[in-house]
């Protein structure tokens, strides 16, 4: 196999493009492996890690884009460079679109002066730079980037207030705004339930279980994941609840995060109350008591949320209520007579944070301790780069795994890596998946996953141990990557589909332990 | 029109993006340039860079003298 590496400095392009240009890489004739990425730390060390090892990579800066090639021969490496240099070509071209191609916010408001929101989904050291100049020129922001400090998006959330404006992010993974999705979401019917949430997923989950249960949404507030912290406390979030009650087509409001401050409940509790549509209010794990919400609703979990919008809107739900069928139940106890005497522990690999979240506060009282680089009890946290061991559910969309690189929803790389790795632990018993489809989403995550599922199925069972796989996907009909397709395609798989996150967790517990939940 | 009345008119557009046509400024990953343009979006897109060459030193720099 012949290497080569090659940095150019201070050159940038998105983690996406460069993924696509990987993969596009990879598919050549002669190339064995291949990667075009941002040197960032993260980055750098999955290089390595691949067998890339040249001084240039550790020299390289986080500004500087890496192009690393192994290939059988010199001429597959060479008409691979080529390749890269074209594709890196031909994406610029497509940002130029026709004519100009404007390199500013400036430049680009001097072509669509009637603009009213920016989506910034630029690396979070420069994101609120972009924020703060949106902000100056009257317009909304939509932030997809995260690592931005909560000083900086408190500043950026007062200044929006005070001109009416609304600031979507930092770390906001989707809205839907007047029916159009921006960054990650699902294709989901018009309807009359109003979403405002400080989750992505949080807000996919919810969404979708509405419109597989045959409703629809209005609008979906996606606030950023710090929007409920102490600091900021929830500005974006009660914006939100003021602007859906005024909206003519909302009914009622669905609210979602993960517990916030004492505070900034208190907060926004009082502007539930206040509100004259029925609010459900889902802070999950989080108590909330019914006297802090009048005549408004709590719901325990993203299924629950649903399932009380359903109840409102005088409509059976289509999701069971509580607990497993008889048959799924049984299914489970079947696999765990298949384990093998080592194979005790879930290992849960989310893309979505809240979906790890939730998992973890319904595994807990089934199961006890579940450790996580993003845990419910901070006593349980550890890192998410380092080998499971008992109980873990891990957010493969945190930090550790997406500087500079694209997210796990897209990028099935890094948790695919870890499949393999969960699967060759003799304790590991079985793996619980969340899949999400839509727009952002990669075009075919069963087919991402699969090869993968086999193959890790087949390193337990040479060791006389029986995996199980259980996964929710998170969906609609109107999805491009087609929802019936890509479960059918895990099922296939031998993958235990479930409709929903709840169900999949408890599943995954019933597997394990042994005991019905 | 007074002129308060139109600032008021404009602060209420201001006010409300719900509802409203959505036009777009996209910064960052083009994709979701593409994907805003597949549900029929006016969005423009970017070619964004680092600033300072990503130097954010450099950057505080240059902000503090008004660049």
């Amino acid at each position: 196999m012949i290497t080569k590496i090659i940095v150019k400095k201070m050159t940038y392009r998105d983690s996406i493009s460069l993924m696509k240009i990987s993969d596009g890489l990879s598919k050549l004739s002669g190339v064995t492996q291949a990667a075009v990425v941002m040197a960032t730390e993260l980055n750098r060390r999955v290089l390595t890690e691949a067998g890339f090892k040249d001084a240039a990579i550790d020299r390289a800066a986080s500004d500087d884009m890496i192009i690393a090639i192994e290939a059988k021969d010199e001429a597959s490496r060479d008409s691979a460079f080529a390749e890269t240099e074209k594709m890196l070509l031909s994406s610029n071209e497509k940002l130029a679109g026709v004519n100009s191609i404007p390199a500013s916010l400036e430049e680009a408001l001097g072509i669509i002066p009637e603009a009213n929101l920016v989506v910034i989904s630029v690396p979070g050291q420069f994101a609120n730079r972009e924020a703060s100049r949106a902000l100056a020129r009257g317009l909304n922001v939509f932030i997809f980037s995260s690592n931005v400090s909560r000083e900086d998006e408190l500043s950026l959330k007062q200044m929006a207030r005070g001109k009416r404006l609304l600031v979507m992010g930092p770390d906001c993974g989707t809205s839907i705004i007047n029916h159009k999705v921006l960054g990650f979401g699902n294709t989901i019917r018009e309807g009359s339930i109003g979403l405002v949430s400080a989750s992505g997923t949080g807000l996919q989950e919810v969404a979708t279980l509405i419109h597989k249960g045959g409703l629809g949404i209005s609008q979906a507030i996606g606030t950023g994941g710090g929007d409920l912290s102490e600091l900021v406390g929830g500005i974006t979030m009660i914006q939100g609840i003021e602007l859906l009650e005024a909206d003519e087509q909302t009914r009622m409001i669905v609210l979602i995060s993960k517990p916030p401050g004492p505070n900034t409940m208190k907060k926004v509790l009082k502007a539930v109350q206040q509100c004259k549509k029925p609010v459900i209010v889902n802070f999950l794990g989080a108590a909330v008591s019914q006297s802090m919400l009048g005549q408004h609703r709590a719901a325990n979990t993203l299924e629950d949320a649903a399932r009380v919008a359903f109840e409102l809107s005088g409509i059976k739900p289509s999701s069971e209520e509580q607990g497993l069928s008889k048959e799924t139940t049984l299914l489970g106890l079947a696999k765990h007579e298949n384990l093998a005497r080592s194979q005790t522990y879930i290992r849960g690999l989310f893309s979505g944070g809240t979906l790890c979240y939730e998992s973890q506060v319904i595994l807990e009282p089934l199961i006890g301790a579940v450790y996580s680089n993003a845990p419910i009890n901070e006593r349980n946290k550890v890192p998410g780069d380092v080998p499971s061991k008992n109980h873990a559910c891990i957010d493969m969309g945190a930090e550790e795994f997406v500087a500079g690189r694209a997210h796990p929803m897209i990028d099935f790389s890094l948790r695919n890596m870890r499949i393999l790795q969960e699967a060759r632990d003799p304790e590991t018993a079985v793996i619980l998946l969340d899949v999400e489809l839509g727009y952002g989403s990669n075009p075919d995550p069963a087919g991402q996953l699969v090869p993968v599922i086999l193959k890790a199925r087949d390193l337990a069972e040479n060791y006389g141990r029986h995996l199980s796989f259980v996964a929710s996907v998170v969906g609609t009909d109107g999805d491009f990557q087609g929802l019936a397709k890509q479960e059918k395609g895990l099922v296939d798989a031998g993958v235990l589909i479930m409709p929903t996150n709840v169900q999949a967790t408890k599943l995954a517990a019933v597997i394990a332990t042994g005991r019905s939940v | 029109m007074p002129a308060n009345k139109t600032k008021n008119k404009q602060e209420k557009k201001k006010a409300n993006l719900l509802g409203e046509q959505l036009k777009v400024v996209n910064i960052g990953i083009s994709t979701f340039a593409d994907d805003l343009r597949s549900q029929n979006v006016d969005v423009i897109n970017v070619d964004w860079k680092p600033p300072a060459g990503g130097d954010t030193e450099m950057l505080k720099l240059l902000e503090k003298v008004g660049f």
